[in-house]
């Protein structure tokens, strides 16, 4: 059978499995950040621009907990996204909270900013170059899975990511807490009048937003090095993939991701100089055929 | 075309008074830019030559983005992409083309409007945040592109670009030759924004940042307004960086990379948005903190960062709008 994929394209088989898996993880990373963002945005109506510096923050604060505390990867999975978080909550309460009356492009530009302070920061205190985060014990290896090698802990990062994705949509489409929160994104007010105390749901979700980057970013300290660059590379592309999908469903935003990191993968086996670009590209076509994006509403 | 007759259905106010004066400069305008006209003049002999050049190619730059955030109130989050490929072509222009400056300079202002064109195009499909991400995207595009092309010199850029002599005759070696054609360029474009903000298109630029749908409903085309306007910033972005890369005689992938696009809202927000003079200052400050700053290191961006939230926080007229709001004028 591999000898008939290899005739059909004319591409070594593990080459084309083996970029295929990179394009899911990529894709995985996608999935979770743009969904975080599309989930603030809901909200609060702004575009979070701070959201890759926080996918930075989750895996500098496992690697804190490493190599300060002693406390592992399990560890970091737990406490990383409480930690950044909580910082989130306090960025919210203290700074975008004061916006919520104003254009959004202030909200962006705020947003910015922050992302900016933090990175410097970051860049300041651990410099450009990169640090180590080793895969954990019980994730390192590979499986021989007949067509290819596939590390174990890459295979970890995608069914993770899915479970992740997959729980935020539950607790946004299946639970009564949900239901307050799509309430509040169509009609604030009415909700408000309803007693339910809106302001403080705004906070949780923007936290849970930023949780949700800081989660990628432990399942990517592995993979990449964790650096402070980390966040701001992938944040385009993610506001691409955000274009792509439209703000409107949290399952389109999950779809788009994994699906956009697969092409990125084929593009990398097919044509190599244009895995860079495709994303913008498919954006492009996408704004032409349907502007409001492939889930989302006019 | 009625459009004079047409925007008076728009309360005052939100169009903002039509004052006599020359070329739509008013009154306290005209102190203003007598001011800066003389500080052009005695800035080389007081200040280093390339730092003034440098700032006034960022003012100039700063200036296009203003056009469009301050009164179409469209946030382009990829200038860069202008400014930068607008360095790349002129300085290809000069280096392999053997073009004289100013040849070279149009050339790169072309390549950013054209490039405006087709980016204007897909971008006003969306409006808001979305016209930013999308915006920022095509830039980053244009950035991998850059990395690529065999033109731009990957990680070196084009290095040595000569500046040539103005007409084929005037030799730009010196940096005083060098400045007076950077002060005529920035002169010619800062007097021609006010230009247009100040005419009856620019009237309906104002009229679509305040209430887009009324302004439709009055009759006019607003895409097409929004796409000539995104083409003008564009164009003069291209300008801009053309300029720059003559100055330093090397274009890089620093000026298409993202933190480009940023520094440039960031300039137009602390000098004010939607004031004539603010792009410069702004640009004035941005430049003279990376400067004066330089030795802080990674330093610099985080009092970027502070400088963006403080503007969001506390003074979201900005420097120039701020000053103009004290003296009860318009600058």
């Amino acid at each position: 059978m591999l000898e008939t994929i290899e005739g059909l394209i004319g591409v070594p088989a593990p080459l084309l499995f083996g970029q295929l898996l990179l394009g899911l993880i990529n894709g995985a990373f996608y999935a979770m950040l743009s969904l975080g963002l599309a989930v603030i945005f809901g909200l609060l109506n702004i575009i979070n621009f701070t959201h890759g510096a926080q996918f930075m923050m989750g895996a500098f604060v496992a690697w804190m907990l490493l190599a300060w505390a002693g406390l592992g990867y399990w560890w970091a999975m737990l406490l990383s996204p409480l930690i950044v978080g909580f910082s989130g909550i306090i960025l919210e309460k203290v700074f975008i909270s004061r916006l919520y009356k104003l254009d959004h492009l202030y909200g962006l530009l705020l947003t910015l900013g922050l992302g900016l302070i933090i990175e410097g920061v970051f860049r300041n205190e651990f410099g450009s170059s990169g640090l180590p985060y080793r895969i954990p014990a019980e994730l390192s290896g590979a499986w021989d899975l007949g067509f290819m090698f596939m590390p174990i802990y890459r295979g970890w990062v995608v069914v993770a990511a899915l479970f992740f994705c997959i729980a935020t949509w539950l607790i946004i489409e299946k639970t009564r807490l949900g239901a307050y929160l799509r309430a509040a994104t169509e009609r604030a007010e009415l909700v408000q009048a309803f007693g339910i105390n809106v302001p403080r749901m705004i906070t949780l979700t923007y936290g849970a937003g930023v949780a949700l980057a800081a989660v990628a970013g432990v399942l990517a300290a592995p993979i990449y090095s964790v650096n402070p660059q980390m966040g701001s590379n992938l944040i385009i592309v993610v506001f691409a993939v955000v274009v792509i999908g439209g703000m409107g469903s949290i399952l389109g935003s999950i779809v788009t991701g994994f699906g956009l990191g697969i092409v990125e993968g084929l593009t990398k086996v097919f044509w190599p100089e244009a895995s860079a670009t495709v994303i913008f590209v498919i954006m492009a076509i996408v704004l032409l055929a349907r502007p409001a994006g492939l889930f989302g509403k006019a | 075309m009625s459009s004079e007759t047409t925007i008076t259905a728009i309360p005052t106010g939100v169009v903002g008074k039509q004052s006599p004066g020359i070329w739509g400069f008013n009154g306290s305008q005209l102190i203003a830019l007598v001011l800066m006209l003389v500080a052009l003049g005695v800035a080389p002999f007081l200040l280093y030559p390339v730092f003034v050049m440098k700032l006034l190619c960022f003012a100039l730059f700063a200036c296009a983005f203003n056009l469009l955030i301050g009164y179409v109130g469209l946030m382009s989050f990829g200038h860069a992409a202008f400014f930068g490929m607008g360095g790349y072509v002129a300085g290809h222009a000069a280096k392999v083309w053997g073009l004289t400056p100013e040849l070279s300079i149009i050339a790169g202002g072309l390549v950013g409007a054209g490039m405006g064109v087709a980016f204007g195009w897909l971008a006003i499909r969306r409006q808001g945040i979305y016209f930013a991400m999308i915006t920022m995207a095509l830039a980053q595009m244009v950035y991998f592109f850059c990395v690529q092309a065999p033109f731009t010199g990957g990680e070196d850029g084009i290095q040595a670009i000569p500046r040539g002599k103005l007409f084929g005759f005037i030799s730009m070696d010196s940096d005083m030759a060098m400045y007076w054609l950077v002060a005529v360029v920035f002169v010619i474009g800062f007097v021609g924004v006010h230009r247009v903000i100040h005419s009856p298109f620019g009237q309906v630029m104002k009229a679509i940042r305040e209430n887009e749908p009324r302004t439709t409903s009055l009759g006019y085309r607003t895409d097409d307004y929004k796409l000539v306007a995104f083409i003008l910033s564009c164009g003069l972005a291209g300008v801009a960086g053309a300029v720059k890369t003559l100055v330093f005689g090397i274009a890089t992938l620093t000026d298409v990379h993202f933190s480009m696009s940023g520094e440039v809202v960031l300039m137009t927000l602390v000098g004010g948005l939607g004031t004539i003079f603010g792009p410069l200052i702004g640009a004035g400050v941005v430049v003279g903190m990376q400067n004066y700053l330089a030795e802080l290191g990674a330093w610099v961006t985080v009092i970027q960062g502070g400088i963006f939230v403080a503007c969001v926080l506390a003074f979201r007229r900005g420097i120039v709008g701020e000053i103009g709001n004290l003296f009860k004028v318009k600058l």
